[in-house]
C-alpha cells in the first residue's frame, strides 16, 4: 500500500492532508502490521479528516459508521429486509414450508450495514468508526470481532470473513473511557494541535490568498490562545477560519481592533472571550 | 557492557523499564512493537518513536513516561559532536543559544544541549564516582536569564505588533523546552555509564493520575486539573451504573417473612426493599493551607464536577478558620488555576496565624455550619491531620460524624507517615475512617468506592 513513511507523507499532501510525523507512521504501520487504528485528540484537529485522505490516496471506498447514543447491531453491522421476505413469502404462497424458509434467509434479504459493508467485496476501503466514545460500552463488543479478526458472523449464513482487509479508522475525543479489550487491538495515535511550522503551512494550503507575516502572527496568537485554559481551545479548524476572516476583512496586519471585532470565530464560550481578551490586554470588550 | 543489544533485546528492555513505571502492556503489544521497529527500520529516529509509542501506549497521559524511556533505550547518537574539554567557552555557548532560542531552532538546541552537558554538567574525577547533572548545568548556564537578550534579538520587540504580547511567553516556553533537552541529555550520558536499566528503574517519572499530591509539580498539578473532567465523566459513568444495580433493590427480610406466613413460612416470593429516591448529599471539609492545598483543590473540581450526581453539595474550606467557599467553586469552573488562589483571597480561613488547626476548623464548623449536615449526609474531610500541636477537637469530629450518613477522611500522605510528629490521624482515625489517598487514581477509586448510591 505504501513503500515508505516518507511516501505516506507525500501522498496525504498530495490531497491537501498535512501529516506530522507521527500521524505519517501510525499510518504506515497501520496498513503494513494491518491493525485498526484509534485515533483520539481535541476536536477540529482532523480526525475525521485523516481516514478520507487515507481513502483518497489509496483509492478506497470510505465506509463510514457514525456513533451515537443507542447505535445498535442492525445500524453497524447487518440487518434483515423484513418487508422484502415478508413480499417474497405472499408472493409464493403456493410453494413447500422448507423452500420459502431456506429462501428468505439468504444473501438477497441481508441490509449490510457499515461493518459488514467494509468486509464484504474485494475492492479496497477504509472503515471510519467516527466517535467511538458516544456509542455505548455494547457496540465496542460487535466492533472486537471485527477488529480482530475482520469477519462478521451472520447466526443464518455464517462467519463472513475479509477477502480483502479494510483499512481501520476509528476516532474517538474521549468523553468516555474506551475497554482495554479494544484499546489492545489498536494502534493508537494522538493527534494533537500541530505545531506552529505545520500549522502554517495548513493555513497556507487552505487560505492561499492570506500574507505570509500575517498568518505566522495569526498561528502564534492561536497557540497563545491554547496556552491558556479555556472551555474550548480553538482547533485547527477554527484557525483556518480566523485566517478567512481576516482575509474576508482585508485586513493586512493583526492589532488589537482586528483581534478583538474578530476573536468570536476562534472563541466559542463568552468567558474564554473574557479571560483571552484580558490576557492579551485588550482594554475594553 | 561489552555486547551490543539486538534491536528485539532493546524492545523487550524498553517493554520491561516501561512496566516498572505502571504502563500495562501485553506481550501481543511487544510483538507489535517489534514488527514495528522492522517495518520501520532504525534509521528516523523520529519515525521510530512514534511507531513504538503507537504499538504500545492506549492513551496519551503514558507518554510522559514513554518518552524519557525511550531516549535512553534508543539514544541519539553516542557521544557529543566535538569535545571543547577545558577550553569550554561558558559566554560564548549562552551567546549561541540566545540565538537559537531566537530562530526557535530545534536540531541546534539539541544540539547544545548536547554541548552544555558535555562542557559544564560532568563532575567528579575518578572512574565510578563521576557522572553528568542537568541540575549543574542548567545552574551554570542560566538560560531563563536569557528572555531578555532573546526577546531583543528577535527583532520583534520593537516592532509594536500585536504578537508582541505573546512573545515573551512563546520564549519562555522555549527555554523550558530546552531544559528539558538538558536533562534528557545528561540522563542519557548517565545511562551510557552506568547501564540503562538502573537509570530506567530509578527515573522519577509517574503518569499524572500517579503523581503524588503532596510533591506533585505545578504541570503536574495542571495536568491533573485538566484531567478533572474526564475523570467526573468515567465516575458519574460508574455511579449512574451502581445507581442502576442498586434500584433493583435488595431483599427486604422482614416483610418477605411476613409474606411467607401464608405459605407455612416458606419464602415463595422474596418482597425487595423499596428504594428511596433522594440523591444524596455532599459535604467536603478541606483543608487548604500550603501542604496540602493541590489535593484539597484537585478534589474539589472533582466534586463540583460530579455536581450532578448529588441534590447537594457544600465545600468548606479551613486552615485555621472555616468558611463555606461553594459559591467560589461554581463560577470557578472557568479557571481552575486561580482557584487556590481566590479562597485564599475571598474566603475567611485563616484567623491569628497561618498554620493548619484541625481541632478549631471543626470546632467552628459545628458551631456555625451544623445545619449542613443531616441524615443523608455523606462528609469527607480532606486533609493530612497535622494539627501543629493543637487540641485536636475530637468531639466535634465524633457529632459530626453522628448526625451524618458517612463520614469518611481522606488522607494525601502515605500511611506509614501517619502518627508521626504534629499528625493527630490516629486520633481522628479511631473516630472515623481514614483512607490515604495520595494520587488521582486513588482518589477516583475510592470516591468510587464510597460515594453513596
Amino acid at each position: 500500500m505504501f513503500a515508505s513513511v516518507d511516501d505516506v507523507t507525500a501522498r496525504l499532501a498530495e490531497t491537501g492532508y498535512l501529516a506530522s510525523p507521527a500521524v505519517a507512521t501510525t499510518v504506515f504501520l497501520a496498513a503494513r502490521l494491518g491493525k485498526p487504528l484509534l485515533v483520539e485528540g481535541p476536536a477540529g484537529v482532523g480526525k475525521t479528516e485523516l481516514a478520507k485522505a487515507v481513502a483518497a490516496i489509496t483509492d478506497a471506498r470510505l465506509v463510514r459508521l457514525q456513533c451515537y447514543e443507542g447505535v445498535d447491531e442492525s445500524r453497524a453491522l447487518y440487518e434483515w429486509n423484513h418487508a422484502k421476505q415478508l413480499l417474497r413469502i405472499t408472493a409464493g404462497r403456493d410453494e413447500t414450508w422448507d423452500r420459502t424458509r431456506s429462501d428468505i434467509f439468504s444473501e438477497e434479504y441481508l441490509l449490510t450495514r457499515p461493518l459488514l459493508t467494509s468486509i464484504r467485496g474485494t475492492d479496497p476501503k477504509v472503515l471510519l468508526v467516527d466517535e467511538m466514545d458516544k456509542a455505548d460500552v455494547e457496540v465496542e463488543g460487535l466492533l472486537l470481532e471485527v477488529l480482530s479478526d475482520f469477519q462478521v458472523t451472520v447466526p443464518e449464513l455464517g462467519t463472513i470473513t475479509a477477502e480483502r482487509r479494510p483499512f481501520v479508522v476509528l476516532t474517538s475525543n474521549a468523553s468516555r473511557e474506551l475497554s482495554e479489550a479494544l484499546r489492545r487491538r489498536c494502534l493508537f495515535l494522538h493527534i494533537d494541535f500541530p505545531d506552529a511550522e505545520l500549522e502554517r503551512r495548513i493555513v497556507a494550503l487552505k487560505v492561499p490568498g492570506l500574507d505570509a507575516v500575517l498568518a505566522e502572527s495569526l498561528v502564534r496568537v492561536v497557540g497563545a490562545l491554547r496556552a491558556m485554559d479555556l472551555r474550548k481551545a480553538p482547533s485547527v479548524a477554527e484557525t483556518v477560519d480566523w485566517a478567512r476572516t481576516l482575509l474576508a476583512l482585508g485586513a493586512d496586519r493583526l492589532d488589537e481592533e482586528v483581534v478583538r471585532q474578530s476573536l468570536g470565530v476562534v472563541l466559542k464560550h463568552q468567558e474564554d472571550v473574557r479571560t483571552a481578551a484580558a490576557k492579551l490586554d485588550l482594554d475594553a470588550v | 557492557m561489552s555486547t551490543v543489544p539486538t534491536v528485539a533485546d532493546r524492545v523487550t528492555d524498553l517493554v520491561r523499564a516501561l512496566r516498572t513505571h505502571g504502563v500495562r502492556i501485553g506481550t501481543g503489544e511487544s510483538v507489535d512493537a517489534a514488527r514495528a521497529v522492522a517495518e520501520l527500520g532504525l534509521d528516523n529516529r523520529e519515525h521510530l518513536r512514534e511507531g513504538l509509542a503507537s504499538a504500545l501506549l492506549h492513551d496519551q497521559g503514558q507518554r510522559a513516561v514513554f518518552d524519557p524511556v525511550f531516549e535512553l533505550y534508543f539514544p541519539r547518537g553516542i557521544g557529543a559532536p566535538g569535545r571543547p574539554g577545558d577550553g569550554f567557552d561558558r559566554d560564548e555557548l549562552r551567546e549561541r543559544l540566545a540565538e537559537a532560542l531566537a530562530a526557535n531552532d530545534r536540531a541546534a538546541l539539541a544540539g547544545l544541549a548536547a554541548e552544555a552537558v558535555d562542557g559544564l554538567g560532568g563532575y567528579g574525577s575518578t572512574p565510578g564516582s563521576d557522572g553528568y547533572s542537568a541540575h549543574q548545568t542548567l545552574d551554570r548556564l542560566r538560560p531563563q536569564t536569557l528572555l531578555a537578550r532573546v526577546m531583543a534579538g528577535s527583532g520583534s520587540a520593537a516592532s509594536g505588533a500585536f504578537t508582541d504580547r505573546i512573545a515573551a511567553d512563546e520564549v519562555r516556553a522555549r527555554i523550558e523546552d530546552f531544559r528539558e533537552l538538558v536533562r534528557a541529555e545528561a540522563r542519557r550520558r548517565v545511562a551510557e555509564r552506568r547501564g540503562t536499566d538502573e537509570i530506567a528503574r530509578r527515573m522519577a517519572v509517574r503518569t499524572a493520575d500517579r503523581a503524588d499530591f503532596l510533591y506533585a509539580g505545578k504541570a503536574q498539578l495542571a495536568e491533573l486539573r485538566r484531567a478533572v473532567h474526564p475523570l467526573a465523566r468515567k465516575l458519574a459513568t460508574r455511579l449512574a451504573a451502581r445507581r442502576r444495580r442498586a434500584a433493583r433493590g435488595h431483599i427486604d427480610l422482614r416483610r418477605t417473612l411476613r409474606g411467607s406466613l401464608s405459605t407455612g413460612g416458606v419464602p415463595m416470593r422474596p418482597v425487595l426493599r423499596r428504594r428511596r429516591p433522594a440523591r444524596p448529599e455532599l459535604v467536603l471539609l478541606c483543608d487548604v493551607s500550603g501542604s496540602v492545598a493541590g489535593f484539597a483543590n484537585f478534589t474539589m473540581l472533582l466534586v463540583q464536577a460530579l455536581h450532578d450526581q448529588f441534590s447537594k453539595v457544600r465545600v468548606f474550606a479551613f486552615v485555621n478558620r472555616i468558611d463555606e467557599v461553594t459559591g467560589l467553586l461554581e463560577h470557578g469552573t472557568a479557571d481552575p488555576d486561580g482557584l487556590g488562589a481566590r479562597i485564599t483571597a475571598e474566603a475567611a480561613i485563616t484567623g491569628w496565624h497561618g498554620s493548619s488547626d484541625y481541632g478549631t476548623a471543626l470546632g467552628e464548623f459545628v458551631e456555625r455550619y451544623e445545619a449542613a449536615v443531616g441524615p443523608r449526609t455523606t462528609v469527607f474531610v480532606l486533609g493530612d491531620a497535622r494539627n501543629n500541636q493543637q487540641n485536636p477537637n475530637v468531639p466535634s469530629l465524633r457529632r459530626i460524624a453522628r448526625t451524618a450518613r458517612r463520614t469518611y477522611w481522606l488522607n494525601p500522605e502515605p500511611t506509614s507517615l501517619w502518627d508521626t510528629g504534629d499528625s493527630a490521624a490516629g486520633v481522628y482515625g479511631d473516630v472515623v475512617p481514614m483512607y490515604e489517598c495520595r494520587n488521582a487514581r486513588q482518589l477516583s477509586a475510592l470516591v468510587g468506592r464510597l460515594l453513596p448510591v
